[in-house]
């Protein structure tokens, strides 16, 4: 592989951290896309309001820090899905679409008029224990934070996987995305469901807040914009229609972003949203349903 | 009536927009009894089952289960007051287990008893304690049916719905659905059944509604069997 030969471990390492984050992402959008069929373009502002929240309280003792990131995502999801997700649901894709982008400017106008109180714009968030310092693992220089993105991302998918396939509720939001309307008529509580599925994906704004903020600390309005719209991308290369698809779309795009950073010699790196999207165009002409999509001939009609 | 009535349907009218689909129905299901509901398509008999467990409005009169008005109430609502839907096309979720199909028809169980339901419909089905890991979407037509059946008598439903059950199957396997839905009236179950198989049904079913353009036209006991498609015809010309 010429790939590999222009590639260290460093960059590998890195390329899964970031793949890692993303993955985390697409989970977050794909939980909510499963139940209510609604793609949250509002969902890097969840992680903004996080990071701003540990921007703003960067003197609080460390607890206290993380516990309010987490209150504020929550609180914000909570109210998004009360005033915007459930009387949307039975509107079309597109005015959801729509709505959730209006959102999600609404969000960044408000953080914008917050952050400028004094003077300027952007805030410093205070590091957290030290983990932006680089470590060394088998000769390889990693920033301990990638470890930890990777370790978090595995520990909260994991859990998330057993979740879903061991619990009453988790069997009963799959049903859900899967039919939503049969399983109501079973006695899957749709509000329930949806609550659950809203609540999930909030705390995975909340990690990915904290996990990026640590790796860029300065926390502006457009914060987590890029890669919402990144992650976006990469759900639908992987399918969204199902959540593991979604997930491994989320990791795979942050995973070649980050080789491709690492492959562009320095000077050229303004090349790589470039080539990034390249390979999102050259997948979906190959596989339009998705690159992890089952095949179609699958699907066959029992009588 | 001696029983007193478990459903009712008192003057129901259901829309789709401008057209009445329909037209002030009446009719009820006792405790313990298979009532039919036949009649040809585009008749109202999916139209009426789907006002019943809350998937369409009514636009008139009501419905009444236990004498309790359903009107308004969400699907799960419905089915968490013991009704349970069979639905046309058997809708069974082929992406899951066997198993886990069944364990989803407990969302709208009133009470607990999940291992022993599930012995119960075990029993009742031998085939799918047989599958019980598999892919729900790899069982025949047949046995993804009684998997429909099975998984709405995991909520012990104070009353079931049956929407074309036997629709596309081989007719061997026709006989086997109605064989299971006689088992099914040996434990008690009150039954409304929805099919287009007309003489069949009104053999079969304590009384049977016949249904057209909308409306109720006509009641059939077990004794017209012989003469039903001379008397539906008779009263569709």
């Amino acid at each position: 592989m010429s790939l590999l030969a222009v590639v260290d471990a460093q960059t590998l390492v890195d390329a899964v951290g970031l793949g890692a984050v993303y993955a985390l992402m697409a989970v977050g959008i794909g939980l909510v896309f499963g139940v209510l069929r609604l793609v949250n373009f509002a969902y890097g502002q969840l992680v903004m309001a996080g990071a701003y929240t540990l921007a703003f309280t960067s003197s609080w003792p460390l607890g206290a820090r993380l516990l309010a990131c987490f209150v504020v995502v929550l609180a914000l999801t909570r109210a998004l899905e009360w005033a915007v997700f459930r009387p949307l649901r039975t509107a079309s894709p597109a005015v959801m679409l729509v709505t959730t982008f209006a959102v999600a400017f609404l969000l960044q106008s408000i953080a914008r008029i917050l952050d400028v109180r004094d003077g300027t714009i952007g805030e410093a968030a205070a590091s957290i224990g030290g983990l932006r310092q680089v470590v060394s693992v088998g000769g390889v220089d990693v920033r301990r934070v990638t470890l930890v993105a990777i370790a978090v991302a595995a520990v909260a998918l994991g859990l998330l996987a057993l979740l879903l396939a061991r619990t009453t509720l988790g069997l009963h939001m799959r049903a859900a995305a899967a039919d939503f309307q049969t399983a109501r008529l079973l006695g899957v509580r749709a509000n329930v469901v949806i609550t659950f599925a809203v609540f999930l994906s909030g705390v995975l704004a909340a990690i990915v807040a904290i996990i990026l903020t640590i790796q860029a600390p300065l926390v502006t309005p457009g914060f987590a914009l890029q890669e919402t719209i990144v992650v976006l991308v990469g759900v639908v290369v992987g399918g969204i229609d199902r959540l593991w698809t979604a997930t491994l779309g989320g990791f795979s795009i942050g995973f070649a972003t980050g080789v491709i950073n690492g492959a562009l010699p320095t000077e050229h790196t303004v090349f790589l949203p470039s080539a990034v999207f390249a390979l999102v165009v050259l997948v979906l002409i190959l596989r339009p349903a998705g690159l992890f999509a089952r095949p179609r001939a699958a699907v066959v009609e029992r009588v | 009536m001696s029983a007193p009535a478990l459903l009712e349907l008192d003057g129901v009218d259901v829309r789709y927009g401008r057209v009445a689909a329909v037209r002030r129905l009446t009719l009820s299901v006792s405790e313990g009894e298979l009532v039919g509901l036949i009649g040809p398509n585009g008749a109202g008999k999916s139209t009426t089952l789907h006002a019943i467990v809350g998937l369409l409005p009514t636009s008139a009169g009501e419905i009444r289960l236990r004498g309790e008005s359903l009107r308004g109430r969400s699907p799960e609502s419905v089915a968490r007051a013991g009704v349970a839907l069979v639905p046309e096309g058997r809708r069974i979720f082929g992406g899951f287990s066997v198993e886990e199909n069944l364990r989803l028809g407990l969302a709208a169980a009133r009470r607990n008893g999940a291992a022993t339901r599930l012995g119960e419909v075990y029993e009742l089905f031998p085939t799918l304690a047989e599958f019980r890991a598999r892919q729900a979407g790899a069982l025949s037509g047949g046995q993804q049916q009684q998997l429909a059946i099975g998984r709405a008598l995991m909520a012990d439903p104070a009353l079931l719905l049956l929407d074309e059950p036997s629709l596309g199957l081989a007719p061997a396997l026709v006989d086997v659905v109605f064989e299971t839905l006689a088992a099914i009236r040996e434990r008690g179950v009150t039954v409304l059944l929805v099919e287009q198989r007309a003489q069949r049904t009104v053999s079969f079913a304590d009384r049977t509604y016949v249904l057209a353009n909308g409306e109720l036209r006509l009641t059939l006991t077990q004794a017209d069997a012989a003469d039903t498609d001379t008397m539906i015809s008779a009263y569709l010309a």
